[in-house]
């Protein structure tokens, strides 16, 4: 059962993945990561992450996304223009990614080689409850700075706003 | 104690490897500022699952947390970085990248 959702969704999240670079209107492409990140949100459940499985699917695919699906309805953003140069930089660039996911792989398989089974139900500790008293405690810290943070990211996007209203 | 069907965890670090892989072909190919964007964000995605992964790996909670604060850090950076998108679109009438270099220069 845990193989066959890792696989189903696995491969979802990997169509979605390769249908965002594929497309050329930022739509297709806004819907296709829409996809991915449902996809990983059901893998974080396998992986016992029920607080950030919910999160992902209210933050990122509800809040993060739908101010791209705005934005881009609101530019009324089309398909992007072809450029010439292109098909060079498609040549040279496929080699190196598969280059760089080589390695990559090659590193995970060096670092655990026998690497641990996951099932569902393996690791207890992501609820709500067991994220939050790290949090609120352990963490207090960068919390409150992440708090900052978010403050000073509302204040920029209002001037930057206001600024084309003027 | 394992169940028969389980999966191991380096499929979970390969499939991260590949969207991460995915986002930066889609940040370098792409050329509408909203799908490079976009691109950031699956690039996002997949440090998140491996944080994750990782966090199984240990039995420990502090995976969680920081793939939090990513997320954080994400809706900071989306709400921030759209509002910059709107002023050059306004500014150049334009969401080609080729044509917003005047930094670069």
């Amino acid at each position: 059962m845990d193989t066959a959702l890792f696989i189903v969704f696995a491969v979802i999240a990997l169509l979605c993945g390769i249908n965002l670079v594929v497309q050329t209107h930022p739509i297709s492409s806004a819907l296709s990561l829409i996809g991915v990140m449902s996809a990983l949100a059901v893998l974080y459940l396998l992986l016992g992450a029920e607080f950030l499985a919910a999160a992902q699917m209210i933050v990122y695919a509800g809040a993060i996304m739908v101010l791209f699906i705005f934005v881009i309805m609101l530019l009324n953003a089309g398909t992007e223009r072809v450029t010439p140069t292109r098909h060079l930089l498609k040549v040279m660039g496929v080699p190196l990614i598969a280059v760089f996911l080589g390695i990559v792989a090659f590193i995970i398989q060096g670092l655990l080689p026998r690497s641990e089974l996951v099932w569902f139900g393996g690791f207890q500790g992501g609820g709500p409850r067991e994220v939050g008293i790290p949090l609120f405690t352990r963490y207090l810290l960068p919390f409150e700075v992440t708090s900052v943070l978010i403050l000073i990211a509302i204040i920029g996007a209002i001037i930057l706003a206001q600024k084309e209203i003027d | 104690m394992a169940p028969a069907h389980a999966v191991p965890l380096n499929w979970y670090l390969i499939l991260s490897a590949i969207l991460f892989a995915l986002g930066i072909a889609g940040f370098l190919y792409r050329r509408s500022i909203i799908t490079v964007f976009m691109s950031i964000e699956l690039m996002l995605n997949a440090v998140n699952l491996s944080f994750i992964a990782f966090s199984y790996h240990w039995k420990q909670v502090d995976g969680h947390i920081f793939s939090f604060f990513v997320m954080v850090v994400a809706a900071a950076e989306a709400a921030v970085g759209l509002a910059i998108i709107l002023t050059v679109f306004k500014n150049r009438k334009s969401l080609e990248i080729d044509e917003i270099s005047s930094m670069k220069y």
